[in-house]
């Protein structure tokens, strides 16, 4: 049971080429890429909205798509759900016959699985109304329901929080987890946004310009995400070409720095990645340290974001900054060696 | 008083109507399924043309293929005993052929705004074409499908041009409104002329305001 596709398609600017496999697999799949990169296509390619030029698409071992056997199946045949970003609510409709609608059954029956899914969304007030009258979040839950109730082998997500408010954000993602574990097939879900995918996904695939560069448990492709553009993608800020000098010593010429490691380094490496949270203060230099020259300090409500005149960001949290620094900018920054990402730029082997 | 262009004004208006309307929309959905990119402006193009070439040089084209000598008018003629240039027939082919673009046009706006993504979430939801068609497409752009009937409806009612190149300007037969007014003002008849004007003002004025209003009323959907 699970997802398996892989395929290729051309898009204006770059080539997508992706392979997901969710076979064997629990929980959400997310795909994390910036806008553009074809993350949108790689599910309505499962969807079957858009045609790849070559591969193979499968859902609970049932062929979709397949250019070798000439498979291509209905859109309406897949039953792969997809949760649009503007949601495609039909705005003629009112709630209640927006999900009716999507419904397989005999008139009755429609009726009454209806009234399930508006009970489980909270929309049972809401019924009546038009799309329209919906603030986004509402709108969000009668997608959902519309296409829970079409009963898809793959629910698929498309940047289901973007057109929301930060604050409504937080509280649906945590709505949205309880009715996704309720569900029963495969949950894709598509963000550029990488403090979703963390909280909601438990396996992750991070596209870049068409290209698959990182995959695998998220916890694990955060902690050493292995290509650039995957540390990039995950919010690593400080990313600085880098050049191996011995087996515990590599160079860093962006920041002017030498870094020596307990760890061996890696003959492949091409850039080290340490992420703005990592960075320690310390007050005066030592090994692995990077003297300050401080260029700008923004304030946010719960941190302090700084960034060096080479282009350091170094981010703390308010309570340190007050507390243990006493407002003060440390001199000088140390690198803690096991926060320190070996990275490459391509993806190999 | 003459009150028979204004019979056939209405009676031409409404037999024509009856046919752009449903070509138009038929047509215009054709046309939006159309692949090839250049096939398709080509297309759009020739629809078009009757808009904006003079009505007089849509009539020659029309004279060219439906006078009696002409094949199509032959075919008719032989096979069915039917003239169709300088008939009735030929006052409603005139304002099918003039009023057509306007009505393909319109319903080719109106389809191409529904939001595309609507029909998507459709198909994933497994709704058949037809339902998508009938229950989403349809009440997303009958405004705009509407209107385009109703500006149809009154160019139709004031074809003059081609009218008067293929179906002449035949008393109780053939002379629609437009022609009417043209013959009594040619013949110094300024009053009778002025009762046809206001008639064909009222008539158009009563349609575009009853159905902009019927438009408002469908489509507030909230």
């Amino acid at each position: 049971m699970g997802l398996y596709l892989d395929i290729e398609k051309k898009l204006k600017d770059i080539t997508l080429k992706v392979t997901i496999d969710t076979r064997g697999h629990q929980g959400i799949t997310g795909i994390l890429g910036a806008s553009g990169c074809g993350k949108s296509m790689t599910l309505k390619s499962i969807a079957g909205i858009v045609r790849p030029d070559r591969g193979t698409i499968s859902l609970n071992d049932r062929v979709l798509f397949d250019t070798d056997t000439k498979t291509d199946l209905k859109i309406q045949d897949r039953r792969a759900g997809y949760l649009f970003q503007n949601y495609a609510l039909f705005p003629n409709m009112t709630i209640r016959e927006n999900i009716q609608i999507a419904i397989r059954d005999t008139a009755r029956k429609k009726s009454e699985i209806a009234d399930f899914y508006l009970e489980l969304m909270k929309l049972k007030e809401l019924s009546d109304r038009y799309p329209a009258r919906l603030s986004g979040g509402q709108q969000q839950r009668a997608a959902l329901a519309r296409v829970l109730a079409s009963e898809p082998e793959v629910l698929m997500l498309d940047e289901p929080f973007s057109a929301l408010d930060a604050y409504l954000k937080e509280l649906l993602q945590i709505e949205l987890l309880d009715i996704l574990k309720t569900y029963r097939g495969d949950i894709l879900l598509v963000t550029h946004n990488r403090d979703e995918i963390y909280r909601l996904c438990d396996r992750i695939y991070i596209l870049d310009e068409g290209r698959l560069v990182a995959s695998g448990a998220t916890k694990l492709v955060f902690n050493d995400p292995q290509v650039v553009a995957a540390a990039r993608l995950t919010g690593c800020k400080n990313i600085g070409p880098a050049r191996k000098i011995s087996d515990h010593m590599l160079e860093v010429p962006g920041w002017n720095l030498r870094l020596k490691m307990e760890r061996p380094v890696p003959d492949r490496l091409t850039a080290v990645g340490i992420r703005a949270h990592y960075l320690r203060p310390v007050p005066a230099a030592g090994s692995n340290c990077i003297a300050c020259r401080w260029d700008k300090i923004l304030e946010d409500p719960f941190e302090i974001t700084a960034i060096t005149g080479q282009g350091i960001w170094w981010k703390v949290s308010k309570e340190d900054w007050n507390h243990q620094l006493k407002r003060q900018m440390p001199a000088y920054l140390k690198i803690p060696e096991e926060s320190i990402l070996f990275l490459k730029d391509q993806v190999t082997g | 008083m003459d009150y028979s262009p204004v019979l056939i004004s209405l009676k031409t208006a409404a037999a024509a109507i009856l046919i752009t309307f449903f070509a138009g929309i038929a047509v215009a959905r054709w046309v939006i399924s159309i692949r090839q990119e250049n096939v398709k402006v080509l297309l759009d193009g020739v629809l078009t043309l009757p808009l904006v070439l003079p009505p007089t040089v849509a009539g020659f084209f029309l004279l060219y293929l439906i006078g009696v000598k002409r094949p199509v008018g032959q075919f008719f003629f032989t096979y069915f005993s039917i003239k169709i240039a300088f008939s009735w027939a030929a006052t409603v082919l005139a304002a099918v052929v003039i009023s057509f673009p306007l009505m393909y046009r319109s319903a080719r706006g109106a389809f191409e705004q529904v939001d595309q993504n609507l029909v998507y979430a459709g198909q994933t939801l497994g709704l058949s074409e037809w339902k998508i068609f009938w229950k989403v497409v349809m009440p997303q752009a009958l405004p705009g499908i509407l209107s385009g009937g109703v500006l149809a409806f009154t160019r139709g009612l004031g074809e003059f041009g081609a009218t008067a190149m293929i179906a002449g300007n035949i008393a109780g037969k053939t002379r629609t409104l437009p022609l009417a007014i043209y013959s009594e003002v040619a013949a110094g008849n300024m009053e009778a002329a002025g009762v046809y004007v206001w008639i064909i003002v009222a008539v158009s004025l009563l349609i575009v305001g009853g159905m902009n209003l019927i438009a408002v009323k469908k489509q507030s959907f909230r």
